[in-house]
């Protein structure tokens, strides 16, 4: 408990871990939002989305290697993503999408397994980085610390946010998505193409991650097992917020962030996972009891 | 009588097995335990219908609580290895009980997930407290007979784990208990309404899991010789993952099933994945997802569907 005490000691510390945790809530939110996004609209819940973020970290590092800077990293490992999406869609996913909740969850939790150890296979277990050189900016002199790329990733979290709800309300495509989630199977006999749209939607899901992983590999490291607190992460946000609302997905996130930043710096960094995984237990918990104290439990 | 004869006949392979295939011992110890691990597993995923990927909990549990046992009780090897057994069980079932008075309220989607977080969160603490080793794990005492016993005494032990196991579940699925559990499965809300007490059901059958996986883990943890936080106790990616696949590639639900799917598993594991050089754990996740994508329901499940009147189901003439 001496880190608790030196909380109170150093008056700037505890506004830095603040600081610090709302910027990195920001990209916790990303994944968060393409988790609620294939929740809401195909009613699958993708254990492999923290694989999804490892992968986008992979492409922003390789492309860092191949010398892209790495802000041009984040939109090209997005686009990388959206592919792979896509052809997951089409391969697997598809198959899962109308089947009961035990298969998609099974199916999506083996294949979290198979792209991490795929990425183990080929990219090795060795901790990477892809350094933006963005350096770190210094307030009030020296008493605060925030690394710029940081900022950038709380920008970026908030523009792809802003963009993913423009996008749903305004095009064509986010019509059929929203009307999709609304009722499937009206939407088809309207004319829609479900198929299609579940395609796109997996697919902007992984985008979403893709650039959530780029900025996860520049902001600290990127290994093959990182992905499963990611996933972790995402379903407790989502279910904090509930489906469907952007602006609640960016607040719980950030509300993550610095609950995990505050108790990585009081129990120690190597509790921080076990940390985020008891977390997990215990909203879920005061969640069922909540829901049924309000008699909603059954619905 | 027919079927007296079948168990007869397998319990007399059982026992005569590492006398047959002395050099297999250790392996065919472990089919034993992939055996518990599948059964423990589908009594909730399967008959209940609640996916936990979280039972390597208990597993890991009773390892730890076996192996400080062992070290800490100053007792000779067997008696401490038994009551080591005794105590990993007993705690495996009170964490159960703890554990499942919260998280057995969830239904579907956030019971498996929090699941999942368990199992981690649980290797996380292991490999962060000192007392249990920490990431260094810890070594159980060394086994005191003559070399080739201990491989031996082991094999017995885990058959004589499976072989409490197996009968014990097919009590229970045979009678009301059973019937309650499939209730629960096919329709949790009307199991309610009928006025089942569905969460004592719930956690009893978590206990009744636990209380298997905790003794097994014991057992394992002296077989082993070794027990690390993350690969071996709380060993998420291998045994947790086998546990789930093991159980669907059988037939989750059904009583055989899992048996059936451990064995040609644990087969299959150790003829082939010598061969994959590095690759078995691709080959795992590529697995689970091709069985559970388009072999859903199993082998047995397959078989009582094309043949349902071998199962005992009458068909109604169309």
């Amino acid at each position: 408990m001496e880190n608790l005490r030196l909380l109170f000691e150093a008056p700037l510390l505890p506004v830095q871990l603040l600081l610090d945790g709302v910027l990195i809530g920001a990209i916790f939110a990303l994944a968060a939002l393409g988790m609620s996004l294939v929740w809401g609209v195909m009613g699958i819940i993708n254990v492999a989305q923290g694989e999804l973020v490892m992968l986008g970290g992979y492409a922003a590092y390789f492309l860092y290697r191949a010398g892209v800077h790495p802000l041009f990293g984040v939109p090209l490992a997005a686009l990388l993503l959206y592919l792979l999406g896509w052809a997951l869609y089409r391969t697997l996913i598809f198959r899962v999408v109308d089947q009961d909740l035990f298969i998609s969850i099974l199916a999506t939790f083996g294949l979290s397994i198979l792209l991490q150890q795929l990425a183990n296979a080929f990219f090795g277990a060795d901790v990477r980085t892809a350094e933006s050189g963005f350096g770190t900016l210094v307030l009030l002199g020296g008493a605060l610390t925030i690394s710029r790329i940081k900022l950038v990733a709380f920008a970026a979290a908030v523009v792809t946010g802003t963009a993913l709800v423009l996008f749903l309300k305004t095009s064509r495509m986010g019509q059929a998505i929203r009307a999709t989630s609304q009722n499937a199977r009206a939407a088809r006999v309207m004319g829609v193409d479900t198929d299609r749209v579940y395609a796109r939607t997996f697919a902007i899901n992984a985008a979403i991650c893709g650039a959530s992983g780029a900025l996860v590999a520049m902001t600290w490291v990127v290994h093959p097992y990182l992905g499963l607190p990611y996933t972790i992460r995402s379903f407790m946000i989502v279910i904090i917020a509930g489906l469907g609302a952007v602006h609640a997905v960016l607040a719980s996130a950030v509300a993550l962030g610095i609950a995990e930043n505050f108790a990585g710096f009081i129990f120690g960094a190597e509790y921080q996972a076990a940390f985020v995984f008891a977390l997990l237990v215990g909203i879920l918990v005061a969640r069922r009891f909540w829901l049924a104290r309000q008699r909603r439990y059954l619905a | 009588m027919k079927p007296l004869l079948g168990y007869g006949g397998l319990l007399a392979i059982s026992l005569l097995l590492p006398l047959l295939a002395p050099a297999y011992q250790s392996q065919l110890a472990f089919l034993w335990v992939m055996v518990v691990l599948a059964l423990t597993w589908d009594l909730l995923g399967g008959q209940m219908g609640y996916n936990s990927f979280g039972n390597i909990v208990f597993f890991g549990v009773g390892m730890y609580a076996c192996a400080i046992v062992q070290r800490d009780a100053g007792l000779a090897y067997f008696p401490g290895l038994f009551i080591g057994m005794a105590c990993g069980a007993a705690i495996a079932v009170a964490a159960a009980a703890l554990l499942g008075a919260g998280i057995l309220g969830l239904r579907g989607h956030y019971f498996a997930i929090a699941t999942l977080g368990l199992g981690v969160a649980a290797g996380e603490l292991a490999s962060g407290w000192e007392f249990v080793g920490a990431g260094g794990g810890m070594v159980p005492p060394l086994f005191p007979g003559a070399v080739g016993g201990r491989e031996r005494f082991f094999y017995y032990l885990c058959f004589a784990i499976a072989a409490i196991t197996f009968p014990v579940l097919r009590w229970l699925y045979r009678g009301r208990f059973g019937l309650a559990l499939n209730a629960i499965r096919d329709d949790e809300d009307k199991a309610e309404a009928m006025g089942l007490h569905t969460t004592r059901y719930k956690a009893t059958a978590w206990c009744i899991s636990a209380l298997f996986l905790g003794l097994a883990g014991g057992a394992v943890g002296n077989l082993t010789g070794f027990i690390d936080p993350r690969e071996v106790a709380f060993a998420g990616s291998t045994y947790g993952v086998w546990m789930v696949l093991m159980a669907i590639l059988g037939g989750k639900g059904t009583l055989w099933g899992p048996v059936l799917g451990a064995v040609i598993f644990h087969l299959t594991k150790e003829l082939f994945w010598t061969y994959l050089l590095g690759w078995q754990r691709v080959a795992l996740g590529l697995l689970i997802v091709v069985i559970v994508i388009f072999f859903p329901l199993g082998i047995l499940g397959w078989a009582r569907q094309k043949w349902p009147e071998r199962f005992g189901q009458r068909v109604e003439a169309a």
